[in-house]
């Protein structure tokens, strides 16, 4: 620490940064004063309801909109036909090869639907209930066309089609190759002189992002110009899209997000029904509302994961690995939406994870079958990636007859190798892993649990212990702009802040990154006011408004405090730049003189002298006496563009009793180290890990959106689609270990994936670690009793989330929803 | 159209109303109570709950009609004279909520959790509230929050939290 000369350092205010404030956002959250966009009411505002597909695939033949119409309080009833020239497509912002075949995706189908729950038509009334009742009097004569739900059939030898005008279902085929790269070896050679290969199959089941407000938009027409509320994480996004989308003039449409009800990356869309409230609102001129039902938005906004992963691993005896493959089929679903195909490719760089590889090939088909479309949902990509290597790395241990730690240890970057770059390319900042697995370790009482497990083993107790390692690392901060171009995506990857200092000498902080329950308001306010040495309670943050945020790349990615929080620093440093010279000119002082300390600008070594930033606030309102030829303001702006990703990292230990007689999983401890570099609230690190680890335990144990052989999801409900409750998940002993990150100004990682990325392979490679010695090597996710219950006393991995002949097997409801039945759906048997 | 009357947050409203709409909607729609929130369509998320007759019930699956007569209290009533309730207070502390759009109704559901249960363990909390889903915090924050407002509720513990008098 460096002692100031005439003050003792003890005297300055205690730095926010680092500090557990409680959060500013909470005030308006726990008294219902919230403004969710299904809250908003305006004058003459009609309500609209969608009618929806009840078939995966099939041709619109006719709509017959007349009894519809004709209900009470119906405006309109509108179809694809009414919108087919003004609907244009909804974009696909990450076109991940040249030769990317993307199908087009009408907001409201025109000739053929896709998916169950697409969009057919619009029903506009007065209310929501008038709306909601006139759905069911819309009349679609479809011919259904054959369904691909599978990935592996829809890529086989002579596949039905998803798409009737494409000759394939494969959208695109991208590859990384290490050796060609040049950041690696040749990978078939290193696989030819390696002692050990190990190949496995893995499938990450199909997940709904399951935010709890459901989406909503409301679009006011006001002259020429519309204002769109919108339940979204990407008002800016959305804006920019929007004006390319439907020919609304950018500057003709200001869009909001006011308090959005999380997201996980399932708000980072640009919806159908977004365009189509738009649309309608200026078809009709009035005002329009669209509130989403949580059925509807379990089958129609987009889902995540669903990937099939071939993996294979090459080692030499002792332990060293020496090659790693990917070959992955990624359902894109029926459309291409924002970023769907860029999801897997974010993927593509993390599968080598924390290990030295020499050698690595990365290969993924994006597939398209008739289901919802898939597109980021919390980890987008990584999490994939992270528990492929994190289970093949137990498989190799088990192969070499070795601790699973040991080989990991044996094969990870060691903390004086930083900066190292991959064999993927990238190049990792910076951590400890052993002294983060260290503490883990110490943190969950391995050593006693090691020991309970051997007990177990040797008693033949009915419940069986395991432990599970992922030690994990992660690309955060999206995006250097220059990387993303090279990809090639639509956008940068910058931040924009700007800061507004008001007469009062209170401050406006504006920021582009927009949350949604990430606590944005409570940390930047801790940022600016170390930054400007003003009282925490002072700053006031501003967001997820276009007419107010101009510019902006909002909330994805772990990107908000990286990207965007580096941009309010800097835009803090410039106004304290510009105050220097108005204090120098005030306290007729070079400004080379003057020290900023607590707020307060001094003549160094002049006790008693000083103005606080604040007081230069109104004196530069006034700019009565103002430094010749510098502009009255001390407002500044800042976009920070990235150099490079941020690599946060870390080692979770899962302890998992199982029950071999009924199956039964349960967590009995899990712990966890993150590395997320310097942590500025810890309150709101350790919530989103929380958070993280909720949602990734949820892909091991619970959660899958399930369709049927004629493509209905048949977990269309919280009553089957299981978001864990309070009383499903364990208590979690999380810790950190700080390696800042030298890539931003703050030294910050990104946190808001962590624990989802982390979590998942831990989870499970316990509950393999219980029942391996019972000839159990792998179980499909999500680890339902049945499941566990079959691998152990029937083999293999626990099959199909049920089988054939129970009241689960997907096919039960078919024939009486679409009146089709397939070879698969049939196969329900008996019932 | 029926009429009902009832009593929320302190004031009584009496409407006409139709026989099929649901409390949370007549709270929302007719009544501008917007901090009660809908998160679901068959009762499994809890984002709707409220106090009916001092008892916490899911307004998505109370019909208007069926209130009529009753004490409702919503989490715009909870807090008393400008301070906080102590479930209130306790979830800002802990970090109980992100969003925040499940927040109405688990405070409330925690709110009756507590009365029937002054000293919850953390396995009681848990159970307590496995009816309100929350897809932000891992529900950790959450058990501490319902134990410290317990706490507070009793009056028994050292305060912690700086709770009014």
């Amino acid at each position: 620490m460096t002692a100031v000369e005439d003050r003792p350092a003890t005297a300055g205010p205690a730095k926010e940064v680092g500090q557990a404030r409680r959060r500013k956002e909470d005030a308006r959250l726990i008294t219902g004063k919230t403004t969710w966009t299904d809250n908003l009411v305006l004058p003459g505002m009609l309500h609209l309801a969608v009618v929806r597909s009840p078939f995966a695939h099939a041709k619109i033949l006719a709509v017959d909109v007349e009894a519809a119409r004709s209900a009470p309080n119906v405006v309109a009833v509108l179809t694809g036909q009414d919108f087919k020239e003004e609907q244009g497509s909804i974009p696909c912002a990450w076109p991940v090869t040249p030769d990317m075949v993307n199908p087009g995706h009408p907001s409201v189908a025109v000739e053929e639907v896709n998916h169950v729950g697409e969009a057919v038509a619009v029903i506009v009334a007065r209310s929501k209930a008038a709306a909601q009742d006139a759905v069911e009097l819309v009349d679609v004569d479809y011919h259904p066309l054959p369904v691909v739900v599978d990935m592996e059939r829809a890529t086989g030898a002579n596949p039905d089609l998803c798409h009737d005008h494409l000759d394939t279902n494969e959208s695109f085929r991208w590859i990384f190759d290490a050796g060609e790269a040049g950041t690696g070896q040749n990978t078939d050679e290193a696989f030819a002189a390696a002692d050990v290969v190990v190949r496995r199959r893995f499938v990450q089941q199909r997940l709904i992002p399951a935010f709890m407000e459901p989406r909503a938009t409301v679009v006011q027409p006001q002259g020429d110009g519309y204002t769109m509320w919108s339940s979204t994480q990407v008002p800016h996004i959305l804006r920019i899209m929007l004006a390319m989308i439907t020919g609304v003039p950018e500057h003709k449409l200001r869009v909001i997000a006011p308090d959005v009800g999380g997201g996980f990356g399932g708000k980072l869309q640009v919806t159908p029904e977004e365009v189509l409230t738009l649309l309608v609102a200026r078809k009709l001129g009035k005002p329009v509302k669209w509130t989403e039902t949580r059925s509807e938005s379990l089958m129609s906004a987009h889902h995540g994961r669903d990937q099939i992963q071939h993996i294979e691993i090459a080692a030499d005896r002792e332990g060293n690995v020496k090659g790693l493959k990917v070959h992955l089929l990624a359902d894109m679903g029926a459309y291409l939406r924002l970023v769907s195909p860029g999801v897997p490719i974010l993927g593509a760089f993390m599968f080598p994870g924390i290990y030295k590889f020499p050698a690595y090939r990365f290969d993924c088909q994006g597939v398209f079958t008739n289901k919802t479309p898939t597109d980021a949902y919390r980890g987008a990509g990584r999490p994939e990636a992270t528990f492929a290597i994190e289970r093949i790395m137990d498989e190799l241990a088990v192969e070499l007859d070795m601790d699973p730690l040991e080989l990991r240890r044996k094969n990870w970057i060691g903390a004086q190798e930083f900066p190292f770059t991959t064999v993927a390319g990238l190049e990792y900042d910076s951590g400890d892993y052993d002294e983060a697995t260290r503490q883990a370790l110490e943190l969950l009482g391995y050593d006693e649990l090691r020991a309970e497990q051997q007990r177990r083993r040797e008693t033949n107790d009915p419940v069986q212990l395991g432990i599970g390692f992922s030690t994990f690392t992660e690309m955060c901060g999206l995006a250097p702009s220059r990387v993303l171009g090279s990809h090639p995506y639509g956008a940068g990857g910058w931040e924009h802040a700007s800061i507004r200092m008001l007469p009062t000498g209170k401050v406006e902080v504006v920021t582009g990154s927009t949350p949604h329950g990430q606590g944005h308001e409570t940390a930047w306010s801790q940022l600016v006011a170390d930054e400007l040495g003003v009282p925490f309670e002072d700053v006031e943050v501003l967001h997820g408004d276009t007419a107010i945020s101009a510019r902006g790349l909002d909330t994805y990615g772990s990107r908000s405090l990286v990207v965007g929080g580096a941009a309010v620093v800097n835009a803090a440093q410039k106004v304290v730049a510009k105050a220097r010279t108005v204090a120098a000119h005030l306290l007729e002082a070079s400004e080379e003189d003057l020290q900023f300390e607590g707020g307060t600008f001094s003549v160094r070594g002049t006790p008693g002298t000083g103005v606080s930033i604040q007081e230069l606030a109104l004196a530069t309102f006034a700019a009565h006496n103002f430094p010749e030829g510098v502009e009255p303001s001390l407002d500044a702006d800042a976009t920070f563009d990235p150099v490079n990703f941020s690599f946060p990292h870390g080692t979770h230990v899962c302890a998992m009793e199982v029950d071999t007689e009924t199956g039964r999983v349960s967590i009995r401890k899990y712990a966890c180290v993150d590395d997320v570099g310097k942590i500025v609230n810890p309150l709101i690190v350790e919530g989103q890990v929380h958070g993280g680890l909720a949602q990734g335990i949820a892909q091991a144990l619970y959660e899958e959106a399930v369709y049927d052989a004629d493509g209905n999801l048949t977990t269309g409900t919280f009553v089957d689609y299981l978001v864990p409750s309070a009383a499903d998940l364990p208590h979690f002993d999380t810790a950190n270990t700080v390696h800042e990150a030298p890539g931003n100004p703050i030294g910050a990682k990104g946190v808001g994936e962590a624990g989802c990325i982390a979590s998942t392979p831990a989870v499970v490679n316990a509950a393999l670690d219980a029942v391996r010695h019972l000839g159990v090597s792998d179980i499909l996710m999500p680890l339902t009793p049945e499941r566990v219950w079959r691998a152990i006393h029937q083999g293999g991995d626990g099959g199909d989330r049920a089988t054939a002949g129970t009241n689960a097997y997907g096919g039960a409801q078919t024939e009486t929803t679409t009146g089709v039945s397939t070879p698969e759906s049939s196969l329900g048997g008996d019932r | 159209m029926t009429q009902i009357s009832v009593r929320v947050d302190g004031v009584t409203y009496t409407d006409e109303v139709e026989p099929r709409t649901l409390l949370v909607h007549h709270l929302r729609e007719r009544l501008g109570k917007v901090g009660t929130v809908v998160g679901c369509d068959t009762s499994n998320c809890g984002a709707c709950t409220v106090h009916r007759d001092g008892e916490a019930v899911k307004s998505c699956t109370v019909l208007a009609v069926q209130a009529d007569g009753s004490e409702v209290t919503t989490i715009e009533g909870i807090a008393q004279n400008g301070s906080l309730h102590p479930m209130q207070k306790a979830f800002h502390e802990m970090h109980g909520l992100q969003c925040g759009y499940c927040t109405p109704g688990m405070i409330m559901a925690s709110i009756d959790l507590v009365a029937d249960n002054p000293d919850p363990s953390e396995h009681e909390v848990r159970e307590g509230i496995e009816g309100n889903l929350c897809r932000c915090t891992g529900y950790q924050n959450i058990v501490r929050a319902v134990q410290q407002a317990a706490a507070e509720m009793r009056g028994s513990t050292p305060d912690t939290l700086g709770a009014q008098a």
